[in-house]
């Protein structure tokens, strides 16, 4: 039974990470209905700024997330600038494949720039795991869930109640009428763009700070799929929950179905999850119905 | 169009040896690959071996990307299917390599069939998103089924033989890979201009439009997801057989990526593209080792620079292909032609 809360617990706090990453996501899908295969790599690369930062330039803490963040701002608008404007208008095939060639190619410059070795990341929040009686959360999960709830609320706050936040929702729900409102549309796509990618390195930085930084820890941000399809490609809420439901099932996997097959189950869950919830409800739980049968 | 090629009927605007002068030229070729491997070294064989496999592959994710317009991330899978297929019935129940592959294709239908279904409630983005997700899948089955494909250690396959001669070496071998690409090719151009074909090019159009003409979208989804795996599971049974071990490794996300790239980069909807993409992609990376032996030479320890250096490459072809010559090389070699053939009076 202990057993069983303390893997809730942690899973609620990786999952508290994927809904993180799953909002860079839904930032990018929903005002320009792209979905960015390449968010493990800008996770990545992220990570690896700020780790540069802090070993290299012997930054503190705030200076490298502010540095990391910037970083983000830039890559985000170098991407949607040069690769994806090209391609309105083109069928939505090209899009998906066109962000899987570029994250093809950030993961082999960040291989180029950063070698594959395997890297511990500085400390960078203090050691003690946080105990709450009946589990104990390792420091990493348990800032890295701060980290998460904080970015969130942040970016919540922004879309519910500022102007920018408001004009993103219109672009979402309808461009005609948002571009004819004086809303530039061409602005709001970059800045979701650079929102997705904040989204993302925050996620990288935190993630890399758990479990150590390698080239590899891309492949995290195909798991956070099933988080999107789980919560609705196009809903914040959804992303959220949907966070926090893999995560749980995530962990409750390792737990319980790992030891019968001798491991791995715990990595390939979420995909199988995925499949599952496209088979009976594609648009996920608070995602828009469009109900397409052909 | 050449000057005098009036074409009177349907049929002969659908003919695949339009004229004598392609007719010649195709001759010549065929006797080049005919003759080619008794003059070409070990390892041009080797690389035309792995050309061979590329391009069936390629031509079968063409057959359901390109022509059917339905995109998948998991074209991998399905070759490992087919490799382990033929891996298993020709280790463990003592079939012959030759019955081994069609099997392969079967099998590897079958699995195709089943991620296809998908696509019948779900497109685009989403179907996306499901062949990603069966690749992982996948390749999780290729590892954790461990009393079926021997785990990480994998498989050794015996060489292919016909009565007393053993295909073990590159040579003999390129005539098994010939013999089942111009097959595959020979077919998948005949398929495009039946029934089937023409019906898959609507679907990718207008799938609405598609199913109010009378086109059974149930029937011709789940058809080009067969015969994209068929093709798949081809090619994953030559291939490994060709390599004569088989181990998950073989199989990870990033070839679903290599062989996305192919038709990306040869042309979508094109069966020559096909054939351009995996020649190009597969001579891409030997060129890249080719130039780090060189690099080695001059700037010793440089080298490593290149073993990423693949990667990126492939993924700056599928970006710059995209935006700037989305029908890809099939599409420039279509202009160089037409270049030649007017020249010097083209307008």
């Amino acid at each position: 039974m202990e057993i069983l809360i303390q893997v809730i617990v942690t899973g609620l706090a990786t999952g508290g990470l994927y809904g993180l990453i799953a909002l860079g996501f839904v930032l990018i899908y929903k005002a320009t209905s792209v979905l960015n295969l390449a968010m493990g790599e800008f996770m990545t690369l992220g990570a690896f700024v700020c780790f540069t930062a802090l070993t290299q330039l012997k930054a503190p803490f705030y200076l490298s997330l502010i540095l990391t963040l910037a970083a983000a701002v830039v890559l985000g608008i170098l991407v949607e600038r040069l690769i994806l404007r090209p391609l309105i208008g083109e069928p939505i095939i090209s899009a998906i494949m066109v962000t899987i060639g570029l994250g093809v190619i950030l993961k082999g410059l960040i291989y180029m720039v950063w070698t594959p070795t395997f890297r511990n990341f500085p400390e960078i929040f203090p050691p003690e795991p946080l105990n709450l009686n009946f589990a104990v959360v390792p420091s990493g999960l348990w800032w890295g869930f701060f980290f998460a709830i904080i970015g969130m609320t942040i970016f919540l706050l922004i879309f519910k109640f500022s102007r920018t936040g408001v004009a993103m929702r219109a672009v979402a729900s309808d461009q005609q009428a948002a571009l004819s409102m004086g809303i530039s549309v061409r602005w709001v796509f970059a800045l979701a763009w650079c929102f997705g990618a904040m989204a993302s390195v925050i996620g990288g930085i935190v993630i890399g700070n758990i479990s150590g930084i390698s080239v590899y820890m891309g492949d995290i941000g195909l798991k956070v799929l099933a988080v999107i399809i789980l919560g609705g490609l196009d809903s914040i809420g959804g992303a959220i929950l949907g966070g926090f439901i893999i995560g749980i099932l995530e962990n409750l996997t390792g737990l319980y179905i790992d030891p019968l097959i001798g491991g791995g189950a715990k990595n390939v869950a979420p995909f199988f999850i995925l499949v599952f919830i496209l088979m009976i409800r594609p648009y996920g739980l608070f995602g828009k119905r469009i109900i397409e049968r052909v | 169009m050449r000057c005098g090629d009036f074409k009177e009927t349907y049929i002969k605007d659908e003919e695949i040896f339009q004229s004598l002068f392609v007719k010649f030229w195709l001759g010549l070729f065929f006797v080049f690959l005919m003759v080619f491997p008794f003059v070409a070294s070990a390892y041009l064989l080797y690389i035309a071996n792995m050309i061979g496999f590329a391009i069936i592959g390629a031509i079968g994710l063409n057959l359901l990307t390109g022509f059917t317009g339905q995109i998948s991330l998991g074209h991998a899978a399905f070759v490992g299917v087919g490799a382990y297929t033929s891996a298993i019935l020709v280790t463990r129940l003592g079939f012959s390599f030759w019955l081994s592959v069609p099997c392969a294709g079967l099998v590897a239908a079958l699995a195709g069939l089943i991620i296809g279904i998908p696509s019948l409630r779900v497109k685009g983005l989403y179907l996306c998103i499901a062949t990603l997700a069966s690749q992982f899948i996948f390749e999780f089955i290729f590892i954790h089924w461990e009393s079926m494909t021997n785990g990480i250690t994998g498989i050794h396959i015996p060489p292919p033989r016909i009565g007393g001669f053993e295909f073990m070496t590159e040579r003999s071998f390129y005539w098994i890979t010939l013999f089942f690409v111009v097959l595959g090719v020979g077919y998948a151009r005949n398929l495009i201009r039946t029934r089937m074909g023409r019906a898959f090019v609507a679907i990718r159009d207008r799938d609405l439009s598609a199913e109010i003409i009378g086109i059974n979208l149930f029937r011709y989804k789940l058809s080009a997801f067969a015969i994209s795996s068929f093709y798949a599971g081809v090619a994953g049974a030559l291939w490994v057989t060709f390599l004569k071990v088989v181990t998950p490794d073989h199989f990870p996300f990033i070839l679903s990526i290599q062989y996305l790239a192919m038709i990306i980069v040869g042309g979508l909807g094109s069966i020559l593209g096909s054939i351009f993409g995996a020649v190009f992609i597969t001579l891409a990376p030997e060129l890249l080792n080719y130039l780090s032996e060189v690099v080695k030479q001059f700037a010793p320890g440089n080298e490593e620079i290149f073993v990423p250096m693949k990667e990126v490459i492939f993924g700056l072809l599928i970006v710059l292909f995209l935006i700037f010559e989305p029908r890809g090389l099939a599409e420039i070699w279509n202009r160089i032609k037409n270049f030649f053939r007017l020249w010097p009076f083209s307008y």
